[in-house]
């Protein structure tokens, strides 16, 4: 029986046998970690073809998991983009709150098939770190994860959540401490222990094979969203849209759309304080071509290659590089990216709550902000289809200080103003 | 003018004909100042050191411990550029008519422009670059340009290198190849992996005329003195940057680093 839920990449233009998606990709890596990749990219390969690997990686997708996520259509948040029909991929309803245990686990399971017995992984909002500490807790893996000091204070609630499943979390403290530089001693800790360690690499970037294997255990959402959307509105969207960092979880939704031509494939990207300040992550709006992480894709950096500080209010999101399909997909115009600030992320998070009673990730709200704007662009006879990444739980307190919630902060009242401002917005 | 790869293979032939290893020493520009890199690149080859690699500090040096991190960080605030890591080079060659070569990433190389970094870094003097995470994959533009360049192409090997990557390194490298020591990052270590030997071994296995020379983890003169007993070169660096993150001054960091030199000079003659 053909597999429901784990649906690789049919086609395989892309990458090419050393892993690049026209210019971008490759593997720029170190000697020493040769080995370590090719043995992922041989291994991969063997599962991907193999129905045992299959069968074992749906159970858990079904049953641990909760797969298919569900579609929600959201009339009263659609009531202020321009009236177009918006539905959200809940990915947010998968077990440990985001899209990210789909990757998690298949990695997982092919840790156990390589013989290694530890795992480290980077995070930066935690919920990679959260899903990878899932599933060592499931498999029995030893659990390392790296997380940039800054994000360690802003995500504390993850922290906590990964430490209760048996993980050690170390806090980097270099660079920027934050997402990048988690990564960048994840490298370092892989470098030393490969033998019996796997780096469960978190996003669609990184070297060959990590972007198209990452990629392919995410390709599930953008499979089921585009049957779902075909069964509830009877057409397929005019738009696909989901917040971009690495980029996982929009390679996921936007995967199973490309050959269909008329689904644009919108990624929303970091402009923190906005593009023009300086002080955002807004990688392929802003970046040039250059090497990070091992792969070849469009990077923030200065005109002597040194990797500037992103800034964004997301932990997710707060990094200076982006999976190579992503600059793939720019170059080639089947994907169009534009930059949402941290103001329209939380106006889009605060009004997602309110008019639908669900709470989304700051990342997630980036894409609702894109949504919200496109969907005006494309008026009342829209369609259009938003990945929610991930739930709000861990951001309430960057929320909470955001606008004001918290007893002591006078501005609860003014937040309340704000809200009766929302809603004569929708009239 | 073209580049020094020719100066870089006579000398390393030069101490293997003296019956010993040659002393390859590693120091970032820029750090703890320009001029401050380059009077200590100058102690270093004062002190003993044969072959002086310049690091070019990077944003995100994936590959470096703490010490090196430390000292690039340092030198980046302190606003190092490329151009001052070409002077640095060109300094340090002219001063002393020895090899100098340039270690760093590959994207402010890629940045940069590969055709102009070289044609800059042959101008300046330097003998190669060694750019550990270039595989030897994706070195063919680097290659085609350091060639024309006479720069040599130094590649890292490591313990997990398979046999037939080897061959495939040590046939598309010049000047030395880079034998790291253990699986890991740059540092000073308490005793040299013990897969340094099998690996040297390994890689002479191919059949290559290159210089075999080790590096990770060598701090002191008995390691050198160890690692000198099966190879034609000791990498120092982590070693020779902490002495001046220890010292008290400037001035003090470039003795430190001139005695270091010394003591690791008389460890690869067998002396330690």
């Amino acid at each position: 029986m053909p597999s429901e839920f784990f649906i690789p990449d049919p086609e395989g233009q892309v990458p090419s046998p050393e892993g690049y998606f026209g210019d971008f990709g490759g593997k720029f890596i170190p000697e020493a970690l040769v080995a370590a990749v090719d043995e992922v990219a041989v291994e991969y390969d063997k599962a991907k073809h193999d129905p045992e690997f299959a069968r074992e990686l749906d159970d858990l997708l079904v049953h641990y998991t909760g797969r298919p996520s569900s579609l929600t259509e959201v009339p009263r948040f659609a009531e202020h983009a321009g009236g177009a029909r918006i539905f959200l991929k809940r990915e947010d309803l998968n077990h440990t709150g985001s899209h990210k245990i789909n990757n998690v686990l298949g990695q997982a399971l092919l840790t156990k098939r390589m013989g290694k017995t530890r795992v480290i992984a980077e995070t930066g909002a935690g919920q990679h770190g959260v899903a990878t500490a899932t599933a060592c807790a499931l498999f029995g893996l030893e659990c390392t994860i790296y997380m940039g000091e800054i994000d360690t204070q802003r995500q504390a609630l993850n922290v906590a959540r990964m430490r209760m499943l048996g993980a050690e979390v170390i806090a980097v403290k270099s660079g920027s401490r934050t997402l990048k530089d988690a990564i960048n001693e994840a490298f370092r800790d892989w470098v030393a222990n490969v033998d019996h360690t796997h780096y469960l690499f978190g996003t669609v970037a990184g070297p060959h094979p990590f972007p198209a294997m990452v990629r392919d255990f995410h390709r599930v959402i953008g499979v089921e969203a585009r049957r779902q959307i075909l069964e509830r509105a009877g057409r397929l969207p005019d738009a696909a849209i989901a917040c971009v960092g690495g980029g996982s979880n929009a390679i996921g939704l936007f995967h199973a759309f490309i050959p269909d031509a008329g689904v644009r494939l919108i990624g929303c990207e970091p402009a923190g304080h906005g593009v023009e300040t300086g002080e955002h992550a807004a990688t392929l709006t802003a970046g040039e071509p250059g090497i990070l992480h091992g792969s070849r894709s469009y990077v923030l950096q200065d005109e002597e290659g040194q990797i500037t500080e992103p800034y964004s209010i997301s932990a997710g999101l707060d990094y200076p590089g982006i999976g190579p399909e992503h600059s793939y997909l720019k170059d080639s115009g089947r994907g169009e990216y534009r930059a949402v600030t941290d103001d329209a992320a939380m106006q889009a998070l605060r009004l997602l709550s309110r008019t639908e009673g669900i709470i989304p990730a700051i990342e997630s709200a980036h894409a609702l902000a894109g949504a919200l704007e496109v969907g005006k662009e494309l008026g009342k006879d829209g369609l259009i289809i938003v990945n929610l990444s991930g739930r709000g739980d861990k951001d309430m307190d960057t929320a909470a200080r955001y606008f004001g919630l918290y007893d002591t902060d006078a501005e609860v009242a003014a937040d309340a103003a704000d809200l009766a401002e929302i809603e004569g917005d929708a009239k | 003018m073209s580049g020094n790869i020719q100066l870089l293979t006579d000398t390393l032939a030069g101490a293997r004909a003296e019956g010993r290893s040659a002393l390859i020493a590693y120091l970032p520009a820029g750090f703890p100042t320009v001029d401050g890199g380059i009077e200590a690149i100058k102690a270093v080859f004062d002190g003993g050191a044969d072959v002086v690699e310049v690091g070019l500090p990077h944003s995100d040096p994936v590959l470096d411990g703490p010490v090196i991190q430390t000292a690039d960080d340092i030198a980046l605030r302190g606003g190092v550029k490329i151009a001052d890591v070409m002077r640095t080079v060109k300094e340090a060659y002219e001063a002393t008519g020895k090899p100098v070569l340039v270690m760093t990433y590959w994207n402010p190389i890629d940045r940069y422009g590969v055709e102009r970094f070289t044609a800059e870094l042959a101008e300046a003097g330097g003998a190669g670059c060694i750019l550990p995470d270039l595989p030897v994959q994706e070195s063919a533009l680097w290659r085609e340009h350091a060639e024309k360049h006479g720069l040599a192409t130094v590649f890292v090997v490591a313990p997990s290198s398979k046999d037939e990557r080897l061959a495939q390194i040590t046939a598309a490298g010049s000047g030395f190849v880079y034998a790291a020591s253990l699986m890991g990052v740059t540092g000073t270590r308490a005793s040299v992996g013990a897969q340094a030997q099998d690996l040297v071994e390994r890689t002479r296995a191919t059949g290559t005329g290159l210089a075999v020379c080790v590096g990770l983890g060598v701090s002191n003169a008995e390691q050198a003195a160890e690692v000198a007993g099966f190879a034609d070169g000791v990498i120092v660096g982590s070693a020779f940057v902490k002495r001046m993150l220890d010292a008290p001054d400037d001035r003090a960091g470039v003795e430190a680093v001139r005695e270091l030199a010394g003591d690791l000079a008389k460890g690869v003659r067998g002396q330690a």
